[in-house]
């Protein structure tokens, strides 16, 4: 699109040279973005397109196929499942990002500091669970969360105590929190800290000869360099919430009675389609989730980027 | 600037991306109604050709190589593609996409009129294998004679019997339950003289818990053609319930759930000294289980009714036709030959529990030590089982997703204040919602 914008402004300019030049010059460009653009109508629109489709049809064990019009939207509208699901991801964005994001801020500001003994291991390290597959690592923090045999088994055991079991229904959604915290604190880490190098020294040199504490030179710097960073990983973040699975599907082998099979949207899509064939209401709940994460995700884009004008 | 919206489009995209790559297609049904003769499957395994078994059941393998012995022209491929759901998604997602699809599919008896309804397997009276009637018992076989016609081949069954460990048992002076309220008895002085035991595991399993109500005479499903009851207010379902949620209040259960880590290492350590289940058992027991090798017997199982001899069927599974897959006439004679032929014998040398009346009787399989149980010939309990097992008993024609969202319901039960006659309850609701959706009525 941006690039076929380009094209008609560049036709425009060139108004006052002969029609004909202008008209083989926009084939010309054609010839350039048409690859691109078949792939994309390919592997983009057709998907959403098909999926569109499938959401207006309605299969049925007895009955067969039928055009249900917007039936299966207004269900979705009006699934309390559905909402509950939507209701959980949203409080997980609203407690877990802000949580994540600090972290990642407060270390991006540690290691580019310059104070910190061993600043590439450090990198390297709160970087690397990122680098784990989300499966591996879910089934690695879920042999932990055991209370029988994993650590927090073992720590019941050597101290006597009984801790709270991490996957009882009331702190499953905590414990995935952890889990997601831990695998992607060094992901943004590393957004802050590359929009943080590019900071030009000079900016430091002026501050320092202003006589500026470290805390000035971060508000004043090194903050407002990083407010568009902070704005991308808030949108990824808020992406991520939305689309939780991985996490809860594969703890829901160990835990099957605190998580749902409508425990994140997408998980209730992903249990619609596959355990009740129902891939025509899989498909709306997929794109009214999309739509809603849409209009969440440029809202905050809005936001973040009105504060920087 | 301008072309960030378009990225986010993208990204949300690509969640759709997953989704829209397994839509339905429209069902063309099997091909062809004419009836294949038993010259003609003859002929396709005289001829060969390539055949894509999708399985789990580990005696298979040992049959696919003598199967290609027999047949030097037949080229098997057998797929392990999951275990249960997990491959039902799998097959699921291949007949929808509408390739990829295998032309043999191990599927359980509990899941096989969902298919069966869906057209998704074939009806194997095409094959003649209505003949096959009088081979299997008639558990098995009437789960496979759904609607009218025949989805699968039995391969196995489970008749119920319960597994005990003895070393347990006799160290806290233990009698062998007889009757469910023993079992209680026995889960109260269990726990009480080892605060790490338990009677048993359930962290609420939808196949364990249908089939003991099936054992205590409930039938909370009625299935006629697209009419469909359900009601767990009967008095069979009433008797598990009220056993059950004492076992539950008690906390004598261990919240463990079936087939997990801490699960196999609660039947090695004598945390979890009984295992209600099917007679398919033993084999999973010395490859998963070798620790305690000598230590567990087998029993019949627990009474409702004092003096009463009931059982049910807990699992077992059998090999159908996808209406999709290729090679009918091959795919047949694999299954016949694995089911009902020579492949019957090469599976219960490997373990497995038959289905075929022939092998449930003879001296051999009957007379048969397990070393496993010290010795003990456990196949005549299982036998035994197998004639007892409570008749009239009637799964969902959608089974499978009923059984998925057993645990967002009766599960509850399992974890807070909620009972498991509530949580019952709330199942047959959200059942009987999905039902109507489909086009059933639903009472």
């Amino acid at each position: 699109m941006a690039v076929a914008r380009v094209a008609i402004r560049r036709g425009a300019a060139r108004r006052s040279s002969p029609r004909g030049v202008t008209r083989r010059r926009s084939l010309v460009g054609l010839g350039f973005v048409g690859p691109f653009l078949a792939v994309f109508a390919l592997v983009f629109l057709a998907p959403i397109g098909y999926a569109i489709y499938l959401s207006l049809y309605r299969d049925r064990l007895v009955g067969g196929n039928s055009f249900v019009g917007l039936d299966n939207y207004t269900r979705a509208l009006r699934d309390a499942e559905f909402w509950s699901a939507l209701g959980r991801v949203t409080l997980f964005l609203a407690v877990q990002v802000p949580i994540m994001l600090f972290i990642a801020l407060l270390v991006a500001l540690a290691i580019d500091s310059g104070r910190l003994y061993g600043k590439s291991f450090f990198r390297v390290t709160i970087f690397m669970p990122y680098a784990v597959p989300a499966v591996v690592a879910t089934l690695m923090w879920g042999f932990m969360y055991g209370t029988r045999f994993g650590l927090i088994g073992n720590i019941n055991d050597a101290f006597g105590v009984t801790l709270p079991d991490p996957l009882s229904p009331d702190l499953v959604l905590a414990s995935i929190g952890n889990i997601v915290t831990w695998e992607f604190v060094g992901y943004n880490m590393l957004i802050f800290y590359s929009a943080l190098r590019v900071v030009p020294s000079s900016l430091y040199e002026a501050a320092e000869i202003d006589g500026a504490s470290q805390f000035r030179v971060i508000r004043a710097i090194k903050l407002p360099a990083i407010r568009g960073a902070l704005v991308i990983a808030t949108i990824f973040s808020v992406i991520g919430s939305f689309q939780l699975f991985n996490e809860p599907s594969i703890l829901q082998d160990l835990a099957p009675n605190a998580i749902t099979t409508y425990f994140t949207p997408n998980l209730y899509a992903f249990s619609l389609s596959f355990s009740g064939q129902q891939y025509n209401y899989s498909a709306a709940v997929a794109i009214v989730m999309a739509v809603i994460t849409m209009a969440i995700a440029y809202l905050v884009q809005l936001r973040g980027m009105r504060r920087e004008g | 600037m301008r072309r960030k919206p378009l990225r986010i489009a993208a990204l949300a995209t690509a969640a759709l991306l997953a989704l829209a790559a397994c839509g339905s297609d429209e069902d063309t049904g099997s091909g062809g109604g004419g009836t294949v003769s038993e010259a003609d499957v003859q002929a396709a395994l005289d001829k060969g050709g390539n055949l894509t078994v999708w399985a789990w059941e580990p005696t298979l393998k040992e049959v696919v190589v003598k199967f290609q012995a027999r047949y030097p022209n037949v080229k098997v491929d057998l797929v392990n593609a999951g275990t249960g759901n997990d491959q039902y998604t799998a097959l699921q997602n291949a007949i929808a996409a509408g390739s990829g699809v295998p032309d043999v599919a191990q599927i359980e008896y509990y899941a096989l009129p969902q298919f069966a309804l869906a057209k998704s397997v074939d009806d194997l009276k095409t094959f003649g294998a209505q003949s096959l009637d009088g081979t299997f018992t008639p558990g098995p076989w009437s789960s496979v004679s759904t609607g009218g016609g025949v989805y699968g081949i039995p391969m196995d069954s489970g008749p119920m019997a319960l597994f005990y460990n003895k070393e347990v048992f006799d160290k806290h002076g233990i009698t062998v339950p007889t009757t469910w309220a023993e079992y209680l008895d026995a889960a109260r002085k269990l726990h009480a003289a080892d605060p790490k035991a338990y009677i048993t595991s359930d962290a609420g399993d939808a196949g364990f818990t249908t089939s003991l109500i099936w054992q205590a005479g409930g039938k909370p499903y009625k299935v006629d053609g697209t009419s469909v009851t359900i009601d767990f207010s009967d008095q069979g379902s009433q008797e598990f319930v009220s056993t059950w949620q004492r076992l539950i209040d008690e906390k004598l259960l261990a919240p463990i759930t079936g087939w997990s880590d801490q699960w196999y290492q609660g039947l090695s350590n004598g945390t979890i000294a009984t295992l209600a289940t099917g007679a398919w058992m033993p084999a999973n027991f010395v490859t998963g289980v070798p620790g305690a090798s000598g230590k567990w017997r087998v029993a019949p199982m627990p009474q409702w009714q004092a003096g009463g001899n009931a059982s049910a069927e807990n699992g077992g599974s059998s090999l159908a036709l996808p209406a999709k897959g290729g090679n009918k006439e091959l795919a047949y004679g694999f299954v016949k030959y694995a089911n009902a032929d020579e492949g019957v014998q090469i599976r219960l040398d490997g373990g497995a529990f038959p289905a075929t009346t022939a092998e449930l009787k003879s001296e051999k399989f009957l007379g048969t030590e397990f070393a496993y149980f010290g010795g003990q010939k456990a196949n005549e309990i299982f036998a035994k089982s197998a004639e007892q097992v409570v008749s009239g008993w009637s799964y969902l024609p959608f089974q499978v997703y009923a059984n998925s969202v057993f645990n967002d319901t009766v599960g509850k039960a399992y974890v807070s204040g909620t009972t498991l006659q509530d949580g019952l309850n709330s199942w047959r609701q959200t059942c009987a919602k999905y039902g109507t959706d489909q086009g059933f009525s639903v009472k």
